[in-house]
Order: C-alpha cells, then sequence, then structure tokens
C-alpha cells in the first residue's frame, strides 16, 4: 500500500520523503559524490568494476534477508554457508571439473554441508533468543575452527585429496589458494554482453533476477507469511499455532544454503579460492552493504541490497585512491574504507536499537498510565 | 560479593562448589590441561618450562581479563568493546616513548597518559551502551571494531616523531610494531623476580595484578559497588531501591576501559612490543573466554573467576602447541584455541541466566 501511494507522488515528494528516510544511503551518496572526481577514474572504469562487483556480491547479499523476515537480525552465521560453497569448491578443483559443470556441481556439494551447518546455527540461535547477532556472529568463529580443523588437518588423511596441486606439501591439508582458473568468470562470461567496453554479465544478473523473484513469491506462501508473523512477534505467533523454533530453523536453513550458492558464484568470479581468509570478511562486507542500502536490523528489501551493493563497491573502489590524492599515504583510504564498513553497522545496530528501546517505554508508559502504577516503567 | 563468598569457604566445599557452578564444558577444559601437564614430561618438555610459561603469560593477560568485570557486574554483558580501551592503552605508550621517557619510569608515564583517554572514551561508550540497553554485546563489538579502523587511520596521520617508532625511510607514520627494548620492556615481570633453576616467578607482575584484583574486589564491597552489583543483578528492583542504575552502569564501563588501558600496557611490558593498527581487533575474544571459562555468566562475574579463567585459558594457549604437536606430529593448537574459545563464549550466550533488561 505505502508503495502504491509513493508511486503516485509527485516526483519532489518521493525525493523529499526518500532524504528523510534513508540517512545511511544518502551519506554514501555524499561520500561517492565528493570521492569519484577526487580520485580521477573515467566513468567507463567506475562502470565496468561496479557490474562487475555487483554481479559478484549480489547474490551473497539476498541471502541476508529471509532471517531479517524471521526477525533474527542480520544473519552473521551466512559465513556458515560461505565455507559450504568453499568446501563444495575444493573437491571440485580436486575432481578437476571445469567450468559450469564445476560451478553447478560445487553447489550441490555445498547444499547438505549448508543444511546441516544452518540447522546447527538455528538450534543455537533458538537458545540464544533476543541475542541472536552476537550469537550467530560467534557461531562464524567457531565454525571457522572446525573448518580449518577439516580443511587443514583432516583433507588428505581422512577425506581423500587426489591433486597435489591443491594439497599442501606437507601432505595433508589443502594449500592457501586454491586455484579456480579453469572456471574462472565462467558464469559471468556465457552469455555476457559488452557495451561500449562495459561488461554485462547477463546470466549472473538473471540468477540473481531469478532469485529476487523467487523472494517476492516466497513472501506470499505459507512459509512466508509464518516468518513474518514469527519477525512480528514470536509470542502470538506461537499462539496461532505457528512452529516458532522450526520456522526460525528453516530461515537459517534457507540463508545458509543460499549463501553457499552466493559464495561460489562470488569466487568463480574472482578465479582462485584464498581457502583460509575468503569467508573470513564476507559475512561483514555483506552486512556492511545491506546496511548501507537503507536496510535495517528488522527491515530489509531487495531495493535495498541493489542500492547498498552499488553504493558499498563504489565507495570500495574509490576510497583508496581519494585518500592517497589527499594525504599522499595509500594505506588511508585502505583503513578508510575499513573504518567506515564497521562505522556503518554501529550506527544501524545503534539506530535500531534506540528505536527498539522507545517504543518500548512508549509501550510501558502506556501500560503505566492505563495500571497506575510504578511497577511498569522501564 | 561473589569474591567473597567463595573464598570464605572451605578447600573442599569449595572444590565441591566449584565442580557444581563450574558447569561440564569448564570442568572438560580444567580436565584436559591436567592431562597436558600429566602428558608433558613424558613427550620431553620441561614442566617446569611449561609452568613458568604459564604463569608469564596469566601475567600478561589476566587484567585485561579482570577488565570483563565491572561491566558484567552492572548488567552491560560481556566487554566486547575492550579494544576502545586498548587503544586509551596504546596512546599512552606511543605518547610516553614520543615524550621520551625511558626504562621504568616509562610505564607509569604511559599509565598516567593512557587515563585521560580511558576515561573521555569510557564516558561516551558508557553513554552509548545507556542508550541501546539489551543490545550491549552486538553494539559493543561493533564499537570496538569502529575505533580500531579509525585508529588505523591516525596512527598515521597523528604528527609522532620518535624516531623509535616512527617509519625510517619516511618519517612518520608509526610502525604495525614498536620495541620497548629500553623502555619498559619486562619492567613488572623482572621486579622481585624469583629464580629457582628453569622456573621462574615473576612476582612484580603478579604483584601488579593482586593489587588491582584487590582494589576492584574492594570496590565491588563499597556502597557503589554494591549499587552496581544490585543494578546488574535487577534494574528494576535497583531502581526502585533509590540506585541510578545509568550512573552505576556508566561507572562500570569507564572501569572497565581504564582497566583494559593497563591491561594493555601490562601486557606489552611482558611481550617487549607495542602492536597497533589492527593487533587489538581480535584481543576481546581471548579475554571474553578466558573469564567465561572461569566460570562467569553474561551477568555475573568475580575475580575468582578471573584468576581461574585467565590460568586455565593461558594453560591451554601455552600447552597445547608443545604437548600436541609432540603426541600427534600435527600443529592444531591454533584450531583448538579457536574452537575451545569460541566454543565457550556461545555455551555462555545459551545460557538462560540473563537477569531482566
Amino acid at each position: 500500500m505505502k508503495n502504491n501511494t509513493t508511486t503516485q507522488m509527485s516526483f519532489g515528494k518521493k525525493l523529499r520523503r526518500f532524504l528523510s528516510d534513508n540517512p545511511v544511503p544518502i551519506m554514501f551518496i555524499i561520500i561517492c559524490a565528493v570521492c569519484i572526481p577526487v580520485s580521477g577514474f573515467s566513468p567507463g572504469y567506475l562502470l565496468n568494476e561496479i557490474m562487475t562487483r555487483m554481479g559478484r556480491n549480489t547474490f551473497l547479499i539476498l541471502c541476508l534477508l529471509i532471517p531479517i523476515m524471521a526477525g533474527m537480525g542480520l544473519n552473521f552465521g551466512m559465513t556458515l554457508g560461505a565455507m559450504a560453497g568453499e568446501i563444495g569448491l575444493i573437491f571440485v578443483a580436486d575432481w578437476q571439473i571445469y567450468g559450469i559443470p564445476g560451478v553447478v556441481l560445487a553447489m550441490i556439494i555445498s547444499i547438505p554441508i549448508s543444511i546441516v551447518l544452518g540447522i546447527f546455527c538455528g538450534k543455537v540461535l533458538n537458545m540464544a533468543k533476543g541475542r541472536e547477532m552476537i550469537t550467530s556472529y560467534i557461531i562464524s568463529f567457531f565454525i571457522n575452527g572446525v573448518y580449518q580443523l577439516v580443511v587443514l588437518y583432516m583433507m588428505g588423511p581422512i577425506i581423500p585429496i587426489k591433486h597435489s596441486s591443491i594439497r599442501l606439501p606437507r601432505g595433508y591439508g589443502i594449500r592457501n589458494t586454491v586455484s579456480l582458473l579453469n572456471m574462472r568468470q565462467c558464469l559471468d562470461n556465457l552469455m555476457s554482453i559488452t557495451i561500449k567496453g562495459v561488461k554485462i554479465p547477463v546470466l549472473t544478473f538473471i540468477i540473481v533476477g531469478v532469485l529476487c523473484l523467487f523472494f517476492v513469491w516466497f513472501k506470499k506462501t505459507k512459509l512466508g507469511q509464518d516468518m513474518r508473523a514469527v519477525g512480528q512477534d514470536m509470542e502470538v505467533a506461537r499462539d496461532a499455532g505457528i512452529n516458532v523454533e522450526r520456522t526460525r530453523i528453516i530461515s537459517i536453513v534457507m540463508s545458509t544454503v543460499l549463501a553457499g550458492f552466493g559464495m561460489v558464484i562470488y569466487i568463480q568470479n574472482m578465479g582462485n579460492l584464498p581457502t583460509y581468509t575468503a569467508h573470513s570478511q564476507i559475512g561483514m562486507f555483506c552486512i556492511a552493504a545491506l546496511l548501507i542500502g537503507g536496510a535495517s536490523v528488522d527491515h530489509a528489501s531487495i531495493k535495498n541490497v541493489f542500492l547498498g551493493v552499488i553504493l558499498f563497491h563504489l565507495m570500495f573502489i574509490v576510497a583508496p585512491s581519494t585518500g592517497t590524492k589527499i594525504t599522499g599515504d595509500s594505506m588511508i583510504g585502505e583503513y578508510f574504507r575499513v573504518f567506515v564498513s564497521y562505522g556503518v553497522i554501529t550506527v544501524a545496530l545503534t539506530m535500531y536499537e534506540t528505536k527498539k528501546r522507545r517504543i518500548k517505554s512508549r509501550a510501558g508508559q502506556q501500560l503505566k498510565a492505563d495500571q497506575k502504577g510504578d511497577e511498569a516503567d522501564e | 560479593m561473589n569474591a567473597k563468598t567463595s573464598e570464605e569457604k572451605t578447600a573442599g566445599g569449595r572444590i565441591q562448589g566449584l565442580i557444581k557452578s563450574f558447569g561440564l564444558p569448564r570442568l572438560i577444559i580444567a580436565g584436559f590441561l591436567l592431562l597436558l601437564f600429566i602428558a608433558s614430561p613424558f613427550v620431553g618438555a620441561n614442566i617446569f618450562t611449561q609452568l613458568t610459561n604459564v604463569i608469564n603469560r596469566f601475567g600478561w593477560n589476566a587484567i585485561l581479563v579482570l577488565a570483563m568485570v565491572p561491566m558484567v557486574q552492572s548488567g552491560c554483558g560481556l566487554n566486547f568493546g575492550l579494544p576502545l580501551g586498548i587503544i586509551s592503552g596504546l596512546l599512552g605508550a606511543t605518547l610516553s616513548i614520543e615524550f621520551g621517557f625511558t626504562g621504568g619510569l616509562s610505564f607509569f608515564v604511559a599509565i598516567a597518559l593512557a587515563t585521560p583517554f580511558a576515561l573521555i572514551l569510557g564516558t561516551g561508550y558508557g553513554w552509548l551502551l545507556n542508550k541501546i540497553k539489551g543490545g550491549e554485546m552486538m553494539i559493543a563489538t561493533y564499537v570496538g571494531f569502529s575505533a580500531v579502523s579509525f585508529m588505523c587511520m591516525m596512527w598515521i596521520l597523528l604528527p609522532y616523531h620518535a624516531p623509535n617508532m616512527v617509519w625510517g625511510l619516511s618519517g612518520k607514520g608509526l610502525r604495525t610494531t614498536i620495541s620497548l627494548e629500553g623502555y619498559y620492556a619486562q619492567v613488572l615481570s623482572n621486579f622481585l623476580k624469583i629464580k629457582i633453576g628453569s622456573f621462574s616467578i615473576p612476582v612484580g607482575n603478579l604483584l601488579f595484578f593482586a593489587v588491582l584484583a584487590l582494589a576492584v574486589w574492594a570496590f565491588f564491597h563499597t556502597k557503589t559497588g554494591t549499587a552496581m552489583t544490585a543494578a546488574g543483578s535487577n534494574p528494576t528492583f535497583a531502581k526502585a531501591a533509590g540506585v541510578n542504575v545509568d550512573k552505576m552502569r556508566m561507572i562500570s564501563v569507564i572501569m572497565s576501559t581504564w582497566l583494559a588501558a593497563i591491561g594493555i600496557l601490562v601486557y606489552e611490558q611482558g611481550f617487549g612490543f607495542v602492536q597497533i593498527y589492527m593487533a587489538p581487533f581480535y584481543m576481546a575474544l581471548p579475554a571474553v573466554s578466558a573469564i567465561l571459562i572461569g566460570g562467569a555468566s553474561v551477568n555475573k562475574a568475580s575475580i575468582l573467576n578471573v584468576i581461574i579463567g585467565t590460568f586455565l585459558f593461558q594453560g591451554i594457549v601455552t600447552m597445547t602447541p608443545t604437548v600436541m604437536n609432540s603426541i600427534i606430529h600435527m600443529d592444531v593448537s591454533e584450531v583448538v584455541r579457536i574452537i575451545v574459545s569460541n566454543g565457550m563464549i556461545l555455551y555462555a550466550l545459551t545460557r538462560k541466566t540473563e537477569g531482566s533488561k
């Protein structure tokens, strides 16, 4: 309904409303607007980079939407799915399966691993209701330890790895980087169009588009409605006969599986797999991108994903060279973009918590007024 | 309060009480460490050298773990924002060197210079945490991260000139690690050091920790300290009893930040280097898991938890590489550390011990 009225509003009104609703994206548009001329990159180069990075990253960010819908906040546990995707890629690289079949097979291998990890994550998060985010954040560290145990020590003696090219010289464990040259950008290059030097990875965008359509459809299904109900109020949902715990686990499992696919897409674009570091920052960057797109902890849409991925990557491309131009030190820009990523998450989380508290205290005051008692104040 | 009751118990009762309150994961970790100690002579490691290492590292890290106590007690949760305090400490350390202080004096000057930063940053941090009650831990984590990455820029831009600290070629911007040789390296550890063969005790370092721990313990027995514990265990009740909950939380956050600043300085004197830039990034996690291993929960911690936890955690960190590597010829120590420490945090987060918020 809201969307309907906005489309009917005049452009000026729409703009004003957009400005007041989206302080974070506006701030980023300003940062980018200042940085782009200073950095000295040509528009063609920037557009090309943005296209590549959009294809690379959008799918991963989309996987964050489902847990937000189910009221579980920003899913730092998406890293689990990323690790599952990486394990799939390691196997595919070992079996020497090239190109598209390799990508598809890696995704298929990642599914069971993602499901197991997702169920584990969901169960743990059900035990820590109300602090899902910090818990999922620690889970990602914990599973990272397990991942290292598996990849660094078990691959070789227990899990057979044939090719010495990806094995460490000591005989077990996987090398720090696994080369995936044979499947580099195979998804992006298939059906790609080049317009004035700007390469558009059409197939990747089609996959992302299909996922978006899936989300639009999913929201209308019984399960999607259940998730939204759980996200609104767990107790009410439970009274309505929804199995809250199960719904929450399903939402995490879906997110994890999609994150696994997203990671495979991400890595095939990069062309090599940094075995132990690829997933360490991915959760943070995806969440920062989503928040930059104007999402909050309890509300995010597909629109936020696209806006976020464009602005975040634009900042990421232009910040280092702008920093170098202004201060003469190349590291300043590097640190600046890391600072901005963390800063925006801090600000978004703070805004969400203060809002939640304001609503809670208003409800408390209402109750106080109703009961004329003083035990209700917060 | 917690510390007092556990200290008043008899030895036997205390062991029983510990087993009960420890929970299974802590027992497993303690048993694991015991096994490592028993196994160490068989794999050719000198148990006294090992013990010396553990005690040394205990001395370095204990104050960082102690910095958790005030915030946990006042209901602010685990202090994932520890890097903020660490940054105050680093500012103190670098300024002390910049101003040309050397030897043991530079350590105390560093503490003095770090204090105002800790107070200012702690006040801001406390103000923020008071606005977001209930979501402290997640936001604290990101406050720490933002502060560390912001300071990364500052370490380059701030006008430091001391030749021992800045990059040799450009003459500006701090190095990633700064040697404390000639400044306060080992200043506490070598003070009153007892040495028997291969076994040595850094008495000065332990004494410094004991003084601070005693101060914190004593603080929690003053009127303010008791009020702080009350604010942590039941804010609504504390408010009804006339306690200014926000003020108590603020004081606890400032205390935690200041203790973290001291903690990093003590760590540096033992380690011998100042590590800046991204080094403080993940320093909160070991401290958090150490206090949890020691038996603390998300809203209750005592000095005893700090001592036991730091000993167990540092014991595992130091013993696993030598012992495990000799047994299975693989360096799994890093993985063991990651799994144990984060598993412990997960365990604590999933307990339903949180008081009303």
